[in-house]
């Protein structure tokens, strides 16, 4: 079966303004998301990681047009999200739906859980009103509650059953493609684990699309079809799953996966510290943005900005953006920590 | 720090140039013609003339705007019309007196407010807090011209006043040389602000106590006294001084009342006097003095804390 | 337990909340013992009261919060019951603390140079100047580059991994028996994790202290410790060397989280996740706490509240599976995985 394109970035260009100055001119900008490309296909799960300030949420705050992009196409299903007017969009949002990380800050406390699905139904008028009862009770099912939980008030739930009232309203529209921007983050493990086997089920049940925001790579690795990795505003790598986890190609990405503490005793690894901090989004160091912190930095990365591009080392559909992959898989090039 | 102390004073040119509008409107604003009121009832139309002319009136607005603003800058507000006499001299006599009540004023309200804070935030829903509190909501409460009123009533007028604090009766000519005459006046006002500072600081500390910093320097080892004094306490003072700083430019500016129940010849009296005798120049001249005085409190506010919170990015 | 050479031991430790819906039991019979120069975690869900275990340890409780029972030994001293002066000698000198928020754990309007110093100065006797030099010494040990112009900065000029370096700094600045470090870096990136716990186990190496490491990542804990101790409720219910709990795992609750965890290292085809939610402080079940939970969980469970037993190896143990009481079959299915009951 040939993949179906559901979402497709171009370009995605996401700066915010600094103001400054007497007047308050804007003076410089944050260039959050700067230049980005990916496609999403229908029914997979793509995963955007990286660290603090790398743009994976402001990428998906910016499909859903929760900031007006700077530049580029947001393709959903061949229209252009973010030329179409805002009364267009609005009739998008019930295709595209975002879960966040503490649902209790999206959900106003003193709507009950039925009233606040209700409202997701009526704004986007997907049942007639005398059906939404059941529906409601039929959500609240599906994502572990109880019908008779649908009168309550969010204060009364705890963290873990907060998020599937989320992901409950999510699912009130019957979107396409939901945006789980560190949806799962803030859980505990064992809490998490079951969220996580939920969002799992009902993808298999409603051919739901992801696109999974997050820093924790455990995650990521066990829900991800694909996985792209950021960088200070810029996508350094995306593979399918196996191909990053098991032959990532991109310094950044190496010492990422390195840095990550295993839960295994036994396994010592060898572990790449970085040396330094991210730098400022505000003024990104030319060239390569990882060249600041990356082992291998020559002169051509300090200059001139490497491209996203596959290699011999890589499987179809594995790109990075590295001057020198070949080189550093071949032993060529020696690390300078 | 610099850079931010100049772009602070050049933002605070468009707030002088409103002011100054403002001000010169009021000569326009009064109903019926300035210059005749000037003149006096029964002048004779040459004289209204003579003055509109003397006065510039007959000028376009913008020129009569400039003409006032120029004047302005270099000192020269005109002359009071009731005792012919310059404006800003007037005013410079009295500034001084107003200023030292507003300071003092200012002292009291901030030695007593900071401890009744202190050991309200320290001793937090204990009997001594709740005490402390409910004196600070009476002082707060109580109108300055009433608590003044009191006190007079209490220590000039009553006969039961001991001997030793003689002093405090008021004289008849008010505001004199002895600094004794102060103590009245300065209650009055500095009750009031205390009030305020201590609620301010009370709430101020109790949110700094709970800050992780506080746990911090406690897991160090150091003393509870450190802890409050050296850790709590200047952070818990940032908010407080842009109160005392308010207060003070209030106290500049709305010591009115408290002037006029003690006879104090301030700034306050002579705004009272200049409208109630109408004499336009004066009333332009002390508004315009007060305003000033208010931008020039409010900018030494914002400098000092942003000295205080270095936390707040100077760019 | 394994070494009698312990620094600290806890025994049966209780705190208690006093809150608008009564007194809330946060930590309830915790022991443990930290060995010399070695590494202990303890590990735990939110709520577990494992942070509250570690400020317990300083005496460092909010106003609401008390040590109802159990002892605290530290070289001969109960911690719980030595005065307020004698736990500020201790406090930041012998036993010192850092925290999870490197970005408001350090005082906003002090330089860092005096921040650090306030320790060297109130316990070590220290004047100024001397103090000042130590600190430059200090921040230079934890890895902060050009420490002689760092020790004038404020916290706010500062990067999170910085600051957290900085508090490491201020920690060690009168070389502790014991440093609690609750959570140092859950607030910060995995790249700047990585070098914060390079850092810590590289100091200790060099310094011989002790740390207790609270946290809620396995991963950190694998990493890191030495022991590890798993909460559960307020309760300690497995204390065992690290390759034991990783790899032969006893309390169903220390199962269950291991293999809730997704990896980022190898391939899991299902999370099994551990039902339902951890009970509330207010209304704990009356037997083990976990048996609402617990895939294995009998009638005695449910009942009686196991004590932590200690088994041959020295490990110790909060369930009945292990005990000579086990109603249950000899071999037990907890979450895919068999154990056997000892009975």
């Amino acid at each position: 079966m040939a993949k179906q394109e559901l979402l497709k970035v171009e370009g995605l260009k996401q700066y915010f303004p600094i103001k400054g100055g007497f007047l308050g001119r804007t003076v410089n900008h944050v260039k959050a998301v700067d230049d980005i490309s990916f496609t999403i296909y229908e029914g997979e799960t793509v995963s955007i990681v990286g660290e603090s300030g790398c743009g994976k949420s402001t990428t998906g705050r910016s499909i859903l047009r929760l900031e007006e992009p700077t530049e580029g196409k947001v393709e959903f299903q061949g229209v252009d999200l973010a030329t179409i007017s805002k009364r267009q969009m609005r009739d998008y949002r019930k295709d595209l739906q975002i879960i966040f990380q503490d649902p209790y800050a999206s959900i106003n406390p003193r709507q009950t859980v039925a009233s606040v699905l209700n409202e997701a139904m009526e704004i986007q008028n997907v049942l007639p009103a005398n059906k939404r009862r059941a529906r409601i009770e039929e959500l609240l099912e599906t994502v572990g509650l109880l019908p008779y939980q649908a009168d309550r008030f969010p204060h009364e739930f705890s963290g873990g059953q907060r998020q599937r009232i989320g992901i409950a309203r999510a699912l009130s529209v019957d979107p396409k493609l939901i945006i789980c921007d560190e949806a799962v983050s803030a859980l505990d493990v064992s809490i998490q684990a079951q969220v996580l086997n939920l969002l799992e089920d009902l993808q298999e049940q409603y051919n739901l699309t992801y696109l999974f925001i997050s820093h924790d790579l455990g995650v990521v690795r066990h829900i991800s079809d694909r996985i792209i990795v950021m960088y200070l505003g810029k996508i350094v790598e995306i593979a399918d799953k196996h191909s990053l986890f098991e032959n990532p190609q991109h310094p950044y990405t190496k010492a990422l996966l390195s840095a990550i503490p295993v839960p295994d005793p036994d396994k010592k690894k060898e572990r790449i510290v970085l040396k330094g901090d991210v730098p400022s989004p505000i003024d990104p160091p030319a060239g390569c943005r990882f060249h600041t912190r990356c082992p291998f930095a020559t002169d051509k990365c300090r200059t001139e900005e490497p491209k996203l591009r596959t290699s011999d080392l890589m499987k179809e559909g594995h790109e990075a953006a590295c001057h020198y992959m070949e080189e550093i898989s071949a032993g060529a090039m020696q690390p300078n920590y | 720090m610099t850079k931010y102390i100049i772009r602070r004073l050049l933002q605070t040119i468009p707030v002088l140039i409103g002011v100054t509008i403002l001000v010169f409107s009021l000569m326009h604003l009064v109903p019926g013609d300035a210059a005749k009121i000037i003149a006096g009832e029964g002048a004779s139309d040459q004289t209204v003339e003579n003055i509109r002319e003397r006065l510039g009136l007959n000028d376009p607005l913008y020129v009569q705007y400039g003409t006032f603003v120029g004047n302005a800058v270099q000192g020269d507000l005109g002359s009071s019309i009731r005792s012919g006499r310059p404006v800003m001299d007037e005013i410079g006599a009295r500034f001084w007196v107003t200023f030292e009540l507003a300071f003092y004023s200012t002292i009291v309200a901030v030695f007593l407010g900071l401890i009744a804070g202190i050991i309200s935030a320290v001793r937090h829903y204990t009997l001594t807090d709740v005490t402390v509190m409910i004196i600070a909501l009476f002082g707060l409460s109580m109108p300055n011209f009433w608590f003044g009123l009191l006190l007079i009533q209490w220590f000039a007028i009553g006969n039961w006043m001991p001997e030793s604090l003689e002093f405090l009766k008021m004289r008849p000519s008010g505001w004199g040389d002895d600094w004794r005459q102060v103590v009245l006046p300065v209650l009055t006002l500095g009750t009031g602000g205390a009030a305020i500072i201590a609620r301010m600081t009370r709430s101020s500390m109790l949110e700094v106590i709970g800050q992780d910093y506080i746990r911090t320097a406690r897991a160090k080892g150091l003393t509870e006294r450190i802890v409050v004094y050296r850790h709590a306490l200047k952070n818990a003072l940032i908010p407080v001084v842009t109160v005392v700083g308010l207060e003070f430019g209030g106290f500049l500016g709305g010591a009115v009342l408290t002037e006029t129940i003690f006879a104090i010849n301030g700034m306050g009296r002579l705004t009272i006097d200049a409208i109630r005798t109408r004499d336009f120049p004066m009333v332009q001249g002390t508004v315009l003095v007060i305003s000033v005085l208010f931008v020039v409190v409010n900018l030494l506010v914002d400098v000092s804390y942003r000295y205080l919170n270095k936390r707040i990015d100077l760019n | 337990m394994i070494s009698k050479d312990n620094v600290l031991e806890v025994r049966n430790l209780q705190t208690s909340f006093s809150t608008d819906k009564g007194e809330v039991r946060a930590v309830d019979g915790v022991s443990f013992d930290v060995p010399k120069g070695k590494t202990i975690g303890i590990v735990g869900e939110s709520g577990s009261g494992k942070s509250i275990t570690s400020l317990s340890i300083l005496r460092l409780l909010a106003e609401n919060g008390k040590i109802k029972g159990g002892e605290i030994r530290y070289k001969g001293e109960d911690l719980t019951k030595v005065s307020e002066k004698r736990m500020r000698e201790l406090r930041g000198n012998e036993i010192s603390m850092i925290f999870q928020e490197p970005m408001t754990s350090l005082n906003p309007v002090y330089t860092v140079g005096q921040q650090i110093s306030e320790a060297l100065i109130s316990h070590q006797g220290m004047n100024k100047k001397q103090a000042m030099v130590r600190s430059v010494e200090l921040l230079k040990l934890v890895g902060i580059p050009s420490p002689e112009k760092r020790v004038k900065a404020y916290p706010f000029e500062l990067s999170g991994g910085m600051r957290q370096r900085v508090m490491i700094a201020m920690s060690l600045a009168c070389d502790p028996e014991i440093l609690i470090a609750d959570e140092p870096t859950t607030a910060l990136d995995v790249t700047i994790q990585a070098q914060i716990l390079e850092l810590i186990k590289d100091l200790q190496e060099r310094l011989g202290m002790s740390v207790i490491f609270i946290t809620h990542d396995l991963g950190v804990v694998a990493e890191t410790c030495d022991y590890v101790a798993v909460m559960y409720a307020g309760q300690v219910v497995e204390y065992s060397d690290i390759r034991t709990l990783f790899k032969q795992p006893k309390h169903p609750y220390s199962i269950g989280l291991l293999n809730s965890l997704p990896r980022h290292d190898i391939d899991q085809e299902k999370l099994m996740p551990i039902k339902g939610n951890v009970p509330s402080p207010h209304e704990m079940p009356t037997g083990c706490r976990f048996a609402p939970r617990c895939p294995a969980a009998t009638d005695l469970c449910r009942a009686k509240m196991p004590e932590l037993m200690t088994d041959d190896s020295g490990n110790q143990i909060r369930c009945w599976i292990y005990s000579d009481e086990w109603p249950g079959e000899k071999e037990v299915n907890v979450y895919g995985e068999t154990r056997i009951a000892k009975g």
